[in-house]
């Protein structure tokens, strides 16, 4: 079999040429925009880095045994704290709902304005626009950089290269130990850290973070966009005609052609091909295509775009954030309006609500007392030499919150029970059991019942809790095992 | 010979491969993937070199780290075993009943005491202390043969019953109806009565109850109460050793008032160190019938 004709002008936004089985990648400089867009873009990334670098140093009081720390995922003492709320290991469901609720706000956004997710917000985004900051801060905008890949080796361009690289380094060490601060008091970490006391696990864990964060935000940039994230590969199925997109106006540019001095622009499109949009596109793909796989949403074409239209004296918005409808409608010179309720809309808001709702209901209703009572089952049950019959079961009770609780314990189901517990009290009708703060009380509790009053095979038994001082109740419905009738 | 077509559909050519007159749409993928899997291919020939990977003859390729699953159990195991020190020489030096009255010292015992019963006493006494009728008593329920406060199991684990130990509890029943010391009528007559002393309404006056306080009481008790220094178990109540879901009560006793079966246990003070019998019989103690 031979080898394929290779076709090195082969790019990805489109595909079809005799091509290589392997595409090359093209390093992408995108160059530097100035406008709205690119405004919102810097303060997103202010922001959010804020916010990701401030979190863990955030403190919240919840009394002298519990750590002060507002947002801590404490995996040696198995509990995650986030500023009034302390969820325990059992509890994770809570972050299963705040992923899915996560999933299905980025599905309503896509659906009202595409992927300002991934143009805005994605951690992906923020740190490769950082890097190629540090980029035109050390070497210079698109064509200096480009110019700089292009030259030989000297000693100037190891400099530059290396200047870069040891900032980009510099930014992913940042990223890395920001989010092993998350795992542990941040202050003493911090010093812990630089001071090389710290486990190796949390070094492993800052070479692999901020080693991701190199190698994402400085080398694979919009590779991960097009080949390792799966989102670009569903967002048609997010999207609709009414869904606000970065759309070239392609009734308004056509047939384009490069601008002369003194001709006008009656008898062709506004589009004066000077491939701006495609030079300031961090995926490097060209708008005027189309919706594609390769665009984020980022909208940096039309701040480039519309700073030429200024110059050109022509209107703004050659390509503009909108809706396919609303294209057409321009098209045709009819008017245009944004439809935000729409069954795509209405069906995640209704998600989103019940979801958030259910979860801010059991959050408000949340029990500060967890019971689990396991019944014995070897030996189900022992007759007594007096006869009666008993049954021993094991009650965990966790106690979730900071404070010592002495709980009442009683059964109620079988008539002349009485209880017993292994290292306390014996023959009771109720049994005090005390629990030491934010922990879980194990207890071997039997209960004993006269053999006339044991019923048949199996009687519910159900356990009931009170706690003492503040009267919070709990009930586990268990069994009573006796001998058949 | 691979020919390169352009797809009229999607405008995209084809890879030039062919199988049964499929084609296949060239979608290029990017290079950098294929340098991750040559550089998987790599990190794998590197693990060869480094970790333990192929198997020879004798034995496998050790890898030059000299890592070895087995010595980090060892290590771990070595390490448990160190953290136990601490709470094992307080059990050790700690009396019985001051075990029971602490509460971290007890949950420590219950759950050393319950790995230990499973690993040497379950085989016969069941999970649990469950027991198996007709052969091995239920150590859940409060009727102890040998008695049943913390001291009492101590003692019949160290040397056992009938055991080997020279310092083993024993005691033996006489054969009553086997060396003709009871006639068969007289073993029946007494086989009712202690039935009737089961159910808690003994039958005062009966030709049994003469027969028993002649030859049983003096172990059995007047009362059938028992004598745990005798190992002589208590009669007036439904808790039997050697009877069998088969076999009915009076039959049982007749059995035993006849050539009587006697339980043996060996004893562990040789097998195990005071400090394991010690957390056994605070668990024993705390199965649900510790005096």
């Amino acid at each position: 079999m031979a080898t394929p004709k290779i076709d090195p002008s082969l790019k990805l936004s489109s595909p079809g040429g005799d091509g290589p089985l392997y595409a090359e990648t093209v390093i992408i400089h995108p160059r530097t925009v100035k406008g709205t867009f690119r405004n919102w873009k810097w303060a997103a990334m202010i922001v959010l880095l804020g916010i990701y670098h401030i979190g863990p140093f955030l403190r919240w009081d919840r009394g002298p045994d519990a750590p002060d720390q507002a947002i801590l995922a404490d995996l040696t003492g198995q509990r995650g704290y986030f500023f009034f709320l302390e969820i325990w290991p059992q509890e994770v469901y809570y972050l299963t709902g705040l992923l899915f609720i996560a999933a299905v706000a980025l599905f309503f956004m896509s659906a009202v304005a595409g992927r300002i997710w991934c143009g805005f917000f994605c951690f992906q985004t923020v740190y490769t626009d950082l890097f190629v900051l540090v980029e035109r801060w050390v070497v210079g905008d698109r064509a200096k950089r480009m110019a700089l890949d292009r030259a030989p080796w000297t000693a100037a361009k190891v400099g530059r290269k290396a200047a870069v690289n040891a900032i980009w380094l510099l930014i992913s060490l940042s990223c890395g130990v920001g989010f092993t601060l998350y795992f542990g008091d941040a202050p003493t970490m911090l010093v812990d850290i630089f001071s090389f006391r710290e486990d190796i696990a949390v070094y492993g864990t800052i070479a692999i973070v901020g080693g991701c964060c190199f190698l994402l935000a400085g080398y694979a940039r919009e590779q991960v966009c097009l080949y390792m994230c799966p989102y670009s590969r569903f967002q048609s199925a997010m999207f609709d005609e009414h869904s606000l997109i970065v759309t070239y106006e392609e009734w308004r540019g056509e047939p384009r052609k490069p601008a002369r001095k003194g001709e006008g622009f009656e008898d062709r499109g506004h589009c004066i091909d000077c491939k701006m949009c495609v030079t300031s596109c961090p995926t490097g793909i060209d708008i005027r295509e189309g919706i594609q796989m390769g665009c984020i949403g980022c909208a940096l074409c039309i701040d480039a775009c519309d700073s030429m239209m200024d110059r050109m004296g022509l209107p703004r918005g050659l390509i503009t954030w909108d809706s396919t409808t609303n294209q057409e409608a321009r098209a045709r010179g009819e008017p245009t309006r944004i439809r935000l309720v729409r069954l795509r809309t209405i069906i995640y808001t209704v998600i989103l609500l019940a979801v958030g709702g259910l979860m801010v209901a059991s959050l408000a209703t949340r029990h500060t007392t967890e019971v689990n009572v396991l019944h014995e089952r070897s030996p189900m049950f022992v007759q007594l030499s007096d006869g009666s019959i008993r049954n021993g079961y094991v009650l965990k009770i966790s106690n979730m919150i900071r404070e010592d609780r002495v709980y009442d314990l009683s059964v109620a189901g079988l008539e002349g029970a009485r209880l017993s517990v292994v290292g306390g009290v014996s023959n009771v009708a109720s049994a005090e059991l005390a629990i030491p703060p934010d922990s879980i009380g194990t207890f071997n509790v039997f209960v004993t019942v006269p053999r006339d009053k044991a019923g048949g095979k199996r009687s519910p038994l159900s356990f009931n809790l009170r706690e003492t001082s503040k009267g919070e109740v709990a009930r586990v419905e268990s069994l009573f095992a006796a001998p058949d009738k | 010979m691979a020919t390169i077509e352009k797809d009229s559909v999607t405008g995209q050519s084809t890879t030039g491969h062919e199988w049964d007159g499929i084609k296949e749409l060239n979608t290029p993928l990017p290079k950098w993937w294929v340098y991750v899997f040559w550089a998987t291919v790599v990190w794998a020939i590197g693990y060869w070199i480094a970790m333990p990977a192929w198997p020879t003859v004798n034995g496998y390729t050790k890898g030059v780290l000299g890592y070895s699953s087995r010595a980090d159990l060892d290590n771990e195991l070595a390490l448990q075993k160190a953290g136990r020190a601490a709470w094992l020489s307080k059990i050790e030096a700690a009396e019985l009943d001051a075990i029971e009255k602490d509460k971290d010292l007890l949950r420590y015992a219950m759950a050393g005491g319950k790995i230990a019963f499973g690993e040497n006493c379950g085989a016969c006494h069941g999970t649990g202390g469950v027991g198996v009728a007709g052969a091995y008593p239920t150590l859940a329920d409060d009727e102890w043969i040998w008695g049943g406060t913390l001291a009492d199991i101590e003692q019949t684990i160290k040397f056992g019953i009938r055991s080997t130990h020279a310092e083993t509890r024993v005691s033996e029943m006489p054969k009553f109806g086997a060396d003709g010391l009871l006639k068969p009528e007289q073993i029946a007559a007494v086989s009712d009565y202690v039935v009737s002393m089961a159910s808690r309404a003994p039958a005062k006056g009966s030709p049994g109850e003469a027969v028993y306080v002649e030859n049983c009481a003096v172990c059995h008790g007047e009362d059938g109460s028992g004598q745990a220094a005798l190992g002589a178990p208590a009669l007036n109540n439904q808790i039997w050793l050697f009877k069998t879901a088969k076999a009915s009560a009076k039959d049982m006793v007749a059995a035993q008032v006849n050539a009587p079966k006697h339980g043996s246990m060996p004893a562990w003070a040789d097998r195990l160190d005071p400090t394991t019998i010690k957390m056994l019989a605070v668990y024993v103690h705390n199965l649900g019938g510790g005096k």
